[in-house]
């Protein structure tokens, strides 16, 4: 049972930086552009996020430090990707190649160094309850907060005009200018949404995850992050699902590598990638009758006067 | 009053010829930015990084020796970006290259195999490159599978069958449990160019498929329908190209080439098989290959270039202790401003005066 409770808040914890990246990505994406720089904007979090907390001392400024650094990324982004109608593709390879290096020269400082990681909640009586007790009220605030972030993100999708907006510019951004909609102003704050995300769930790692930073730490959660919003069809509510499945994924991984199953730990620590690949062709094959995409997602746009 | 980006009426042939020039001019401008705030005398950093590694014989070589994967790799990836086909696994099959090619020189070592065995790893290595390339390029045509996304995902799966192999069955008895294989037999070595030099055959291999892949681009029909098909997709449908064909041929001749590029690293320049025998090779080419302008001869000029930051970062880092990571960032700063100064290729900049459009548009 001890077992069970343990693996259960591993992969909460686990999931949690996939689910905040891919919340932020998937806003993203729903407007219409496709930022592969999540991978570089997370590494870059993940350095400042531990930097402020090293810091100050405090966790809730690491966590600030994080997004305020991935939004400044994606805004680098934007400026290139919407304000010069650049490739958004090659744009985020090079924000991600940016990303890692810029994350190594930051975080360089306080390779070594560690914090106190997050506290976690607890509330007498109900945390100490057997089994569901640690998992629903015994959780750093990261994990509760990635919960209504994506709760706050299907509710602005699709229960508000705003969200409506976002939707159309990413699905024919020609009728949305039409309509006199600031199609470029829109998907540069959806942008930066995912920026602040990326750069939250980058310092989620240090902060909450591991106690320090190591350069690379991410090791491809960014690009597991882009995965999972294909994996969810664009949709909120199938993000938390696969989420958690891929923490489960990498929880049991570990977990196998410990029980001394005979397979060598390389191969269980490749699962969740090829995991994603097989993911990734199984959903793309089922999905043959039309795509689910954002019909305008990639695409360049730049408004004629 | 306003700036907008505006469409030009047909791309700018001038701005195609400087823009890689432009960018190269205000990386180093940002770079000398960066290394005042890092508190080091700017010009002595950009002498290190780009006059000193040009003035002595050993540096030259070895400018050569890296660029030899980069521009390799950068061929095969560009043959891929012009088709839009966007593999960005090339770090991977370059180690599923080294791998293979490596599997030969081990399982040959110490017995008294002839020369066959160095063109018997070049070629393994090339074709499980090709193969490995396949893989996404495979997902993409079959199952509509991202290929950008399973082609790096399976860089990090090669990276850890490596490291399972020179950790496992393939360690060197004798390597003081060090993750390595033991050095290679000289018949599994690439030869010298220069008898106690650094330059190896591995840079003439280089300059072929240079001139291989401007002859495909610029001389057959395959390159032909290579560029139409990225450039002009509903054209190409109508021309009666198979664009699906087109992604699985640049991918296996990219997979093949970093493969190649893979085992003459290692049985080049790194001597034996072991993790971290690529300082991000498959990355920075997408940088060489976008620098080049996706054109042969552009790319053997990037790749030069590039090779010049790895090794004038490294003499930074010796001489002015100048972190490592500066030349990653070097890297990212300078394909941001290749990228942006292109876009000025086909748009340029335009003062509006919004008062004044709405006047105009109630005529």
């Amino acid at each position: 049972m001890e077992l069970i409770e343990a693996i259960v808040l591993a992969v909460l914890a686990a999931s949690t930086p996939l689910l905040i990246a891919a919340t932020g990505e998937l806003v993203t994406e729903r407007s219409g552009v496709l930022n592969l720089g999540v991978e570089g904007m997370m590494i870059v979090g993940a350095a400042c996020g531990f930097g402020g907390a090293w810091l100050t001392g405090s966790i809730l400024v690491g966590a600030l430090f994080g997004i305020v650094a991935g939004t400044l990324m994606s805004l680098v982004f934007a400026l290139m990707a919407l304000g010069l109608a650049v490739n958004q593709v090659a744009t985020g390879l090079a924000l991600t190649i940016l990303g890692i290096g810029l994350s190594g020269l930051i975080g360089a400082g306080f390779v070594g160094e560690r914090i106190t990681p997050a506290v976690h909640l607890y509330i007498p009586g109900l945390t100490d309850m057997p089994l569901i007790g640690r998992v629903l009220f015994g959780e750093d605030g990261f994990v509760y907060f990635s919960v209504a972030l994506i709760v706050g993100v299907w509710w602005f999708l699709y229960r508000t005009r705003a969200g409506l907006i976002l939707r159309a510019c990413g699905d024919n951004h020609v009728s949305a200018h039409a309509l006199g909609y600031p199609v470029l102003r829109i998907r540069t704050f959806a942008v930066m949404f995912g920026g602040a995300c990326a750069g939250l769930a980058g310092a989620y790692l240090p902060l909450a995850y591991t106690p320090f930073f190591i350069p690379g730490m991410t090791a491809g959660r960014g690009w597991i992050a882009l995965a999972l919003v294909v994996f969810a069809s664009w949709r909120p509510g199938r993000l938390v699902v696969g989420a958690y499945l891929f923490g489960a994924v990498t929880i049991l991984q570990l977990h196998a590598q410990g029980w001394g199953v005979g397979i060598p730990s390389q191969f269980m620590s490749a699962l969740p990638y090829l995991a994603t690949v097989i993911v990734l062709v199984l959903l793309s094959r089922a999905r043959t009758g039309g795509s689910t995409a954002p019909a305008a997602l990639g695409t360049v746009f730049v408004p004629d006067r | 009053m306003q700036l907008v980006l505006e469409k030009r009426a047909e791309r700018s042939g001038t701005i195609a010829l400087v823009s890689p020039l432009i960018a190269i001019g205000l990386t180093i401008v940002t770079m000398t930015i960066l290394f005042a705030i890092l508190g080091k005398n700017p010009l002595l950093a950009l002498h290190a990084y780009f006059i000193a590694p040009l003035t002595d014989g050993y540096s030259l070589q070895e400018i050569a020796v890296k660029a030899t994967p980069l521009v390799m790799i950068a061929i095969g990836l560009s043959l891929c970006y012009l088709a839009n086909a966007w593999n960005i696994g090339a770090e991977g099959q370059f180690l599923i290259g080294a791998v293979a090619g490596s599997w030969i020189a081990v399982k040959t070592q110490g017995t008294d195999a002839g020369a066959w065995v160095l063109p018997a790893m070049l070629v393994l290595a090339a074709a499980a490159g090709a193969l490995y390339a396949l893989i996404p390029a495979i997902c993409k045509v079959k199952f509509g599978a991202s290929e950008i996304l399973t082609s790096l995902m399976l860089v990090y799966v090669a990276d850890l069958f490596l490291d399972y192999l020179v950790r496992g069955p393939w360690r060197d008895p004798h390597g003081f449990n060090f993750p390595t294989t033991a050095e290679f037999d000289p018949v599994a070595t690439v030869p010298l160019l220069i008898e106690g030099g650094r330059l190896h055959l591995g840079s003439i291999i280089a300059l072929l498929v240079v001139a291989a892949a401007a002859i495909l681009l610029g001389r057959t029909i395959k390159g032909f329908e290579i560029r139409v098909v990225g450039a002009a997709p509903r054209a190409a449908r109508f021309g009666g190209f198979n664009a699906n064909q087109l992604i699985i041929l640049t991918f296996a001749v990219s997979g093949a080439l970093a493969g190649l590029a893979g085992i003459i690293e290692v049985a080049g320049p790194v001597g034996h098989l072991q993790p971290g025998i690529s300082p991000g090779y498959g990355f920075t080419a997408i940088i060489v290959a976008f620098l080049g302008r996706l054109n042969p001869l552009g790319i053997l000029i990037a790749g030069l270039f590039l090779a010049l930051t790895f090794i004038g970062g490294e003499q930074a880092q010796i001489a002015m202790k100048i972190p490592l990571d500066v030349t990653k960032v070097f890297q990212g700063i300078l394909l941001f401003y290749v990228l942006a100064c292109d876009s000025l290729i086909l748009y340029r900049f335009k003062l509006v005066f919004p008062n004044r459009q709405v006047a105009r548009g109630t005529h």
